[in-house]
């Protein structure tokens, strides 16, 4: 009885989610846009969630790595390298145009790479000063991205890098619409689709991680890292690999992200898109994956659809509140309130029993 | 010989007010271990505040010495922005002391994105050229020059911290603090009230700030809502450098952050073959700061803390 309604409710969602976009079509693409923007914002959360909800590693420059992700597609399917550099437009003529099953392996890669990096000298450092170093990690990469257009010209400086391939898998190209029979699915459906079929992977896999050993490895280390030394856990190798495997999310989904807009530049990778995500896993519920992707569907999208109807407020308070200064004081507002009301978040994990040590499930310092 | 002199002098202007926001953060920090994002907005709140003070008196008061117009205009932004820190810790940290540690975090993200938002509407996003109110004749020293507004920048620095050191190490008040920094529960049970204590340090600490802020625009001579964000960043890296929690750590930290800022922006382009330039310069804080915490994990003058367990 119990299982029967629980698959119905299941059926429902999943076919709620299939139909939104074709529902949110007839009002424009911007509604999907929305819905895009905040698919994508929930990947970068569940990989943050693997670092600092499961691990317990505050990290503050997540989005180095979704930068890593973006700048390696854009390189890569993109007429840029070939213009700036002679040999490559010699070898190759049309522009060095990399399929997508190429592309977002390497950014997976070469993300998981950078987080290994970063990973390794910090394995030493505890809570705030693992947050001091992360942050500055992110601020290295975006200056790099800003100034790497001289003396060779790798990442076309603030200006960023533009004509970006979209994706094509199985010879859809998600930058048209495809028509099957009477229905016409725009791109950025076609792109809702991606994003979600991601998003449900990234869940099943985060899911798994939680359940296995290495999640409840990474859970003990995030309790109490000299307890669980003392069991004989590798805390060196699962940091690692929790730094690792959080990369690539940011890496998978930054190469997304340049897919889909067809235009990355440094501004889009700010210290402030870090902070973003953080506060989407910490608002939502660390650790925990329905709040996880609760706090980024939040944060993402309520200010976008806010920023639609906030035409008439501007015009009532005389120009000095504009779209996108509410949106900033809402974020402000929204991070103040609901942590003042739920410290642990809206959706927060369920409680094992009455272990009594329910204000030290935070993030170890 | 003559521009590393110059670069040494920009150096310890630059680090002096690295120190004192630096100091702030060190000293929430020992306090209530609470990284306090919102510090670098106080410093802009009390750099602009300072702005609109100038502006009006100029204004109103022609003919005031500008020495005096800026001492008014300093002492107005630490008031300022001391109510403002005492509200912010009253109604963004307090509530959520003994909740799970990121909680605070958040909420101080939230206040310092509030406060820039806020900023931005009272006082509009533009640039504000801050108007030099001190003589302007550059004093030559050794062949490199030094204005009359670094060395006052100096001076005040050195005043400051002087005051600074005597009220943590010799009076009631900072012996309550020091105390409550060691152990807040013992110090509680021996009649220090930890409420009050966290009052007068986020206070001291946006007194510190307010005068960081004032210096900064009248050096840079320019003022706007995102200023703090950088300097802030920074100066919490400086207080990380020399020991997140420690007075003199923070000081240090603070002018070596500044002397290598300012020492590696003149050299970076010769040494590199200009490869790199002085653009890079924001990046050098950072750098150091990982090669540090590598080889020093609890900064330069930081104790080895025990591990809470």
């Amino acid at each position: 009885m119990m299982k029967e309604y629980r698959l119905a409710t299941f059926l429902i969602a999943a076919l709620a989610l299939l139909v939104l976009p074709l529902a949110l079509q007839p009002f424009g693409n911007a509604w999907v846009r929305i819905v895009d923007m905040a698919l994508l914002y929930v990947l970068l959360a569940l990989g943050l969630n693997i670092v600092v909800g499961y691990a317990g590693l505050l990290d503050l420059g997540y989005v180095a790595f979704f930068a890593v992700g973006g700048y390696m597609f854009a390189l890569l399917a993109s007429p840029h390298l070939a213009d700036a550099f002679p040999a490559i437009a010699a070898a190759f003529p049309s522009g060095l145009h990399l399929p997508i099953w190429a592309v977002i392996p390497l950014a997976a890669l070469l993300a998981a790479v950078f987080g290994v990096l970063l990973g390794a000298p910090t394995l030493k450092l505890r809570g705030d000063y693992l947050a001091i170093v992360t942050l500055g990690f992110g601020e290295i990469i975006r200056v790099f991205l800003n100034n790497l257009d001289r003396p060779i010209n790798l990442t076309n400086g603030p200006k960023g890098i533009s004509q970006i391939d979209g994706v094509t898998i199985f010879g859809i190209n998600f930058n048209r619409s495809l028509e099957i029979g009477p229905v016409t699915i725009n791109s950025v459906s076609l792109y809702y689709y991606l994003f979600l079929f991601l998003v449900v992977v990234s869940v099943i896999i985060c899911h798994r991680l939680e359940q296995s050993r290495i999640g409840r490895a990474w859970m003990a280390i995030r309790e109490d890292e000299t307890a669980a030394k003392a069991m004989g856990i590798n805390t060196r190798n699962l940091k690692l690999l929790a730094f690792g495997m959080g990369a690539t999310f940011g890496g998978v989904s930054g190469a997304m992200f340049a897919a889909f807009q067809g235009f990355v530049s440094p501004e889009s990778f700010s210290l402030m898109e870090s902070v973003m995500i953080v506060a989407m896993v910490v608002l939502g519920g660390l650790g925990y994956l329905p709040g996880v992707i609760l706090g980024a569907l939040l944060l993402a999208a309520l200010p976008e659809v806010l920023r639609h109807i906030a035409g008439p407020l501007q015009a009532m308070t005389g120009g000095r509140l504009d779209a996108a200064i509410l949106r900033q004081l809402l974020i402000a507002l929204a991070m103040i309130a609901i942590m003042l009301m739920r410290p642990r978040g809206l959706w927060p994990a369920p409680e094992h029993g009455r272990s009594g040590v329910k204000s030290k499930t935070g993030v170890e310092a | 010989m003559e521009v590393l002199l110059q670069q040494i002098i920009n150096g310890l202007v630059l680090g002096s007010m690295y120190a004192l926001i630096a100091l702030g953060y060190t000293m929430v920090y020992g306090i209530i271990n609470l990284i306090n994002f919102a510090h670098g907005e106080v410093l802009m709140v009390g750099a602009l505040t300072s702005w609109s003070i100038i502006m009006l008196m100029q204004e109103s008061m022609t003919g005031t010495p500008g020495w005096l117009i800026l001492l008014i205009a300093l002492l107005i932004a630490c008031v300022v922005c001391a109510a403002l820190n005492f509200a912010i810790e009253k109604i963004a940290y307090r509530p959520l002391r003994n909740s799970p540690k990121l909680a605070p975090l958040i909420t101080a993200i939230g206040m310092s994105i509030l406060l820039q938002t806020l900023a931005m509407m009272i006082w509009k996003p533009n640039y504000k050229s801050y108007p030099t109110l001190l003589p302007s004749t550059p004093i030559e020293v050794g062949g490199a020059v030094i204005t009359v507004t670094q060395v006052c920048i100096l001076a005040v620095t050195a005043l400051s911290l002087a005051l600074l050191m005597y009220l943590v190490n010799h009076t009631r008040l900072g012996r309550a603090m020091r105390a409550t920094a060691e152990n807040p529960r013992v110090a509680a049970l021996m009649g220090v009230k930890p409420d009050t204590v966290i009052s007068a340090t986020f206070i001291i600490g946006a007194v510190l700030a307010a005068i960081a802020g004032v210096m900064y625009a009248s050096n840079y001579g320019t003022a706007q809502h995102t200023m703090g964000f950088l300097p802030g960043l920074k100066a919490f890296t400086a207080a990380v450098f020399g020991g997140i929690g420690n007075l003199q750590g923070a000081v240090v930290g603070g002018i070596l952050l500044g002397l290598i800022e300012s020492i590696g922006a003149g050299y970076i382009g010769p040494l590199t073959g200009g490869f790199l330039g002085s653009h890079y310069v924001d990046i050098f804080a950072f750098m150091v700061l990982i090669l540090v915490l590598t080889l020093r994990p609890s900064g330069l003058l930081g104790e080895r803390v025990a591990d809470r367990a």
